[in-house]
């Protein structure tokens, strides 16, 4: 037998007994385990569940469905002429969505969509209970999509000392002083002619290859 | 001994040695599952998984019962029952009361030994005829094991037994005082951990060792031949729990004896069976030489001085 061997002989008894301690103790804590579909786990807001949409927020951009990486949102609209409010006015046209649809057995919950929505139309919500037996049922329509609002967390508050969100911090700022109209008017004076560039000298092959290798 | 009352001792042995054992694997399961920081079987039967044991065994009864083809199918076929009968058969001589044994035997301690013993060679049986080599080396590491532990085993009984000065186990309770806590402490380590080994439990499951020899001696079982496999098992927790109490915990003495003196059995009894769950939680499994060389090197030697410091004792004090 070696010294090794020797020294780790020697410490068993200890060792045993930590363990019959350890286990002795982990016995007597209360255990960690959520009772899942009994009692619904607790979930931190920002969780990725599914994508909700808000209906009335969607402008039928297209930004999501562009930027989604796996081509899972599908977007249809039509475009509707509004007579005009005024008498003599100019008609507007706006669009409206038939059918906005994400497929889930596509989707890769990396979120880029929500990112990217400019009028606050998507929203990750935590819950996650959509499991389907058939693939093609994976596929949320509008309705269903905008069934998941309910359950969108509010949005967590700010840390402390962090910047005003940027909603806050235009409706404080104080409203623009009209201009002097004298100094608007003031006419500039006029530049100088600027002298003409001189050609850069065509680049060598050499010189073209330089950065790629 | 009229019939009826033959039918009466052994139907109430038969209720025993098959509610104990269920009670030792849902104290088991749930023992073992807080000490991992879980829960354990919580929907069986409502309140906490308290059918658990219930359903799994009507599991096993559903299952088919497969007998491989190149195996010793007679061999096969009745080893199951060659290791759960004789711990039946133990059972009965374990007494739980002044007057209160299945069947009064002489020297009980010697019949509920030679049953144990001959448990083990289910295991050999279905290790051998299952034709797996698996199974064959579970069984092999299985006889080797059981032949190192059976004689410290037996050493330790035999100190108990001397101390007493008779081998019916319920005289040992009769003769026990509380002293024999100290005087026999090493005959009683020798005797937990021997039949550790001899249940082939962590941290003495060598034979089993799912890790490396998937069931050992019982890979090729399936369904209830399985299940009676499981069920000797526990059996042998509660009969060697028991063996415990009575020899060197007093059995049922303790207040109000004559009367609730099984209680006490009993509670002794479990008390045992929920260390050696606590073992198996806490221990790694022994390599074989480390078995080997623990059951010559420090269980024989220990056995064999506690047989010297018995003798010393008895001699002195008669």
């Amino acid at each position: 037998m070696n010294d090794k061997a020797k020294s780790s002989n020697k410490g068993i008894l200890p060792g045993i007994l930590k363990g019959l301690a350890t286990t002795a103790k982990t016995a007597v804590k209360p255990v960690h385990t959520h009772e899942y579909p009994d009692v619904a786990p607790d979930l931190p807001p920002r969780s990725r569940g599914v994508i909700a949409l808000l209906e009335e927020n969607c402008t039928s951009c297209m930004l999501c469905a562009r930027e989604c990486p796996d081509w899972c949102i599908y977007i249809d609209s039509h475009k509707e002429t509004i007579p005009a409010s005024t008498e003599g006015g100019r008609e507007r046209q706006r669009n409206v969505l038939d059918d906005f649809s994400i497929d889930f057995s596509l989707c890769m919950y990396c979120g880029i969509c929500i990112e990217v929505c400019p009028f606050d139309a998507l929203f990750w919500s935590p819950q996650f209970e959509y499991a389907e037996t058939d693939i093609r049922d994976l596929l949320h329509d509008k309705d269903r999509l905008g069934g998941w609002m309910e359950s969108v967390p509010p949005p967590p508050a700010l840390d402390e000392r962090s910047a005003e969100p940027a909603e806050v911090a235009a409706a404080n700022k104080p409203a623009r002083a009209p201009r002097e109209p004298s100094a608007a008017r003031e006419p500039r004076e006029p530049r100088a002619p600027r002298e003409p560039r001189t050609p850069r000298e065509p680049r060598g092959p050499r010189a073209a290859e330089g950065p790629e290798a | 001994m009229s019939v009826l009352e033959v039918v009466v001792r052994s139907v109430a042995v038969l209720a025993a040695f098959l509610v104990f054992p269920l009670l030792v694997g849902q104290t088991e399961h749930k023992v073992m599952a807080h000490m991992q920081g879980r829960l354990g079987p919580m929907y069986a039967g409502g309140f906490h998984g308290w059918a658990q044991l219930v359903a799994d065994g009507v599991k096993f009864a559903q299952k088919e019962d497969i007998t491989p083809r190149a195996a010793d199918r007679t061999i096969f076929r009745i080893a199951p029952f060659v290791a759960l009968v004789p711990y039946l058969l133990a059972m009965a001589a374990l007494p739980l009361q002044r007057g209160v044994v299945a069947v009064d035997v002489p020297a009980s301690a010697l019949l509920v030994l030679a049953a144990t013993s001959v448990g083990a060679l289910g295991t050999l049986m279905a290790g051998w005829a299952s034709a797996n080599k698996y199974a064959l080396l579970g069984a092999l590491r299985s006889a080797a094991q059981l032949v190192s532990y059976e004689l410290p085993l037996v050493l330790a009984v035999a100190s108990a037994c001397l101390a007493a000065g008779t081998l019916r186990l319920s005289g040992v309770v009769e003769a026990w005082s509380p002293w024999w806590l100290l005087w026999q402490l090493p005959g009683a380590i020798v005797f937990l951990v021997a039949a550790l080994a001899e249940l082939q439990r962590p941290p003495f499951d060598m034979p089993i060792a799912d890790a490396e020899l998937v069931m050992g001696p019982w890979t090729e079982y399936t369904g209830l031949r399985f299940a009676f496999f499981l069920l000797a098992e526990y059996a042998g927790i509660v009969v060697f729990s028991l063996l415990f109490a009575v020899l060197y915990l007093g059995g049922w003495r303790g207040p109000l004896d004559d009367h609730i003196g099984w209680v006490w059995t009993l509670l002794k009894g479990f008390v045992i069976a929920i260390l050696v769950i606590w073992f198996r939680v806490a221990w790694p499994r022994m390599r074989e030489d480390q078995l080997q060389r623990m059951a010559w090197l420090f269980l024989l030697p220990l056995a064999l001085i506690q047989l010297g410091l018995t003798g010393i004792g008895v001699v002195m004090t008669r």
